[in-house]
């Protein structure tokens, strides 16, 4: 018991952060209509790959020594790229098509 | 240090400009603006990361440019290459790759400090991450085959809910006693593999109907397992994208599910168009055809006619033969409109992009609630490549898989016109009584090449 609540003590901020992101993201998602729903799910879906911040971080702090985590690294931060670049492009590519003719 | 009071503005300039961003895409006319604020942010947030960390190996640097440029080619071809109907099995495949990078980061971060023993706070971010990551990618992977076709039908093992439910629980339990336990990386490796299989259990028994619900839940995951290396790292943008992709994703899916009438858990637990569709005993009656010839009168000579496309129309590639066919009915004084359901094609609003990809412009295109009333005053309604979302029995008989589910009340117009290949049932595996009412008629074949000919005897009247 004393651990857990130690827990919340010490992940305090991240905790609080948590609880408002989920606000943020319900508030922001509310009374979307429902032909931007492909759209918004993919534009999602590349911010997302904010992941690739954490393979490119892992990258930066691993001893160059270290083949098999180098190569693990190298395929974390290509497979975040594609989630990124990926994602955007093929969100802005459904999006022309809404622009005004 | 001043590297890092830029690193963190970056981050908090990148996590306004994920929310602000999302919030503009919730618009169409704002939208594009929306994804290309977010996108910025994201660059700002990759570049502040790489060069404003304190250490500086050639090698690493190297690696990770040569990783990003790859991952940038390729994504960006894909991306740009792929076909509009493919959108959802492409959002999908993404979708797996930042699912696969999630719990490639927690594999690396154990592996690397195995010789310190972690904190509870860690052991629970790696875990959550690789666990969340894994389902994830297997799952979405799984997704992508099935809506590419390679894996066409719904796998069904015995009593897998039962089944899923053990692999979840086993999962859960070995995490735990990882967790609290003196951990070992070939333990680590058994918790990726449960999560693994537990991903694809969760998708293989999961109909093609239902499978933006699933991608839409799959999205949410990969966006927690980010949030998790966010808690890992103290990293706030991963930590402010991650959960909000988490809930505005679960908000979506649940926006989808409503959309289709039906319990998120009926999408996960309840086979979609399985075997138990009971066979309707009464007589359906007859199948009356209509040539091109006679269609092409029946169109040319009426006030009103409403066009119901499905993905049928946008497999045939016959988006453009439409827009077509609209234009020249327009020109001999038609009304025309289209009806949008809102699951039409394979995910909501995926018709609307088929369909303005061909110009068609977006007044003519009315939602569901809007059209149902005017059906009354419709001369004629032409359904080309949509089954299920016409299909009475959602409104008429208890013991379809799709009672329920809202339809586009087509049976009140005066003369319906039915396209399709063939008698076969659509995605949800259930016949169709439409086509047996006595206002109904078929025009058989391939949507481009029906429409096409149609064209043509309309040209010649």
């Amino acid at each position: 018991m004393e651990q857990i609540l130690e827990f919340i003590t010490v992940y305090r901020e991240q905790i609080y952060f948590v609880i408002l992101s989920i606000f943020v993201g319900v508030e922001i998602i509310g009374g979307v209509p429902t032909v931007l729903h492909t759209p918004l799910m993919s534009g999602a879906n590349a911010i997302h790959g904010v992941v690739i911040i954490g393979a490119i971080h892992v990258m930066l702090n691993l001893n160059p020594e270290d083949t098999l985590a180098l190569v693990l690294g190298f395929l974390a931060v290509f497979l975040g790229t594609l989630n990124v670049v990926g994602g955007f492009v093929v969100t802005d590519r459904m999006l022309e098509m809404f622009k005004k003719k | 240090m001043i590297s890092n009071y830029l690193l963190e503005l970056s981050y908090l300039i990148g996590s306004v400009s994920f929310i602000a961003g999302l919030k503009l895409m919730g618009h169409p006319k704002t939208a594009r603006k929306g994804n290309l604020i977010g996108a910025a942010g994201m660059t700002l947030a990759i570049l502040a990361t790489i060069f404003l960390h304190h250490t500086f190996n050639p090698l690493i640097i190297s690696l990770i440019f040569a990783a990003i440029a790859l991952g940038t080619i390729v994504g960006w071809m894909t991306a740009k290459r792929v076909p509009m109907t493919k959108m959802p099995e492409l959002v999908s495949l993404f979708n797996g790759m930042g699912g696969a990078c999630a719990a490639l980061i927690s594999i690396i971060e154990f592996y690397h400090n195995q010789n310190n023993t972690p904190s509870l706070g860690t052991e629970i971010a790696i875990l959550g991450g690789m666990i969340i990551g894994s389902v994830s990618f297997s799952g979405s992977i799984i997704a992508f085959l099935k809506l590419n076709g390679t894996m066409k039908k719904p796998i069904r093992l015995p009593s897998y809910n039962i089944l899923n439910i053990i692999i979840l629980l086993i999962t859960l339990v070995l995490a735990i006693y990882f967790a609290v336990s003196q951990s070992n990386f070939s333990m680590l490796m058994m918790v990726f593999a449960f999560a693994l299989t537990y991903g694809i259990l969760l998708t293989i028994p999961i109909g093609g109907a239902d499978m933006p619900v699933v991608i839409s839940l799959l999205n949410s995951f990969t966006g927690l397992a980010a949030a998790f290396g966010g808690f890992l790292y103290d990293n706030k943008i991963m930590l402010t994208g991650g959960i909000l992709v988490g809930s505005a994703g679960t908000l979506l899916t649940l926006a989808m599910c409503k959309a289709m009438n039906r319990p998120l858990s009926n999408v996960i637990f309840g086979a979609f168009g399985g075997g138990s569709s009971s066979e309707s005993t009464e007589t359906k009656g007859s199948i009356k055809d209509i040539s091109a010839s006679d269609l092409a009168v029946l169109l040319a000579y009426s006030k009103k006619v409403v066009i119901v496309p499905g993905y049928g129309l946008a497999v045939a590639q016959a988006q453009h033969t439409i827009k077509e066919l609209e234009d020249l009915l327009e020109s001999k004084g038609v009304e025309v409109k289209y009806a949008i359901h809102p699951v039409a094609g394979r995910m909501p609003g995926h018709m609307n992009v088929l369909l303005a990809e061909a110009n068609v412009s977006y007044d003519k295109l009315v939602e569901m609630e809007e059209i149902n009333p005017e059906f009354e005053q419709t001369d004629v309604v032409l359904v080309v490549g949509a089954n299920d979302v016409v299909n009475p029995a959602a409104k008429t008989d208890p013991s379809s898989p799709i009672y329920g589910m809202p339809i586009l009340e087509v049976d009140k117009a005066k003369h319906i016109i039915v396209n399709k290949r063939s008698m076969s049932a659509g995605y949800a595996g259930i016949d169709n009584l439409l086509f047996y009412n006595p206002k109904c008629s078929m025009y058989f074949g391939d949507a481009k090449k029906a429409l096409t000919d149609l064209i043509a005897e309309i040209k010649n009247l």
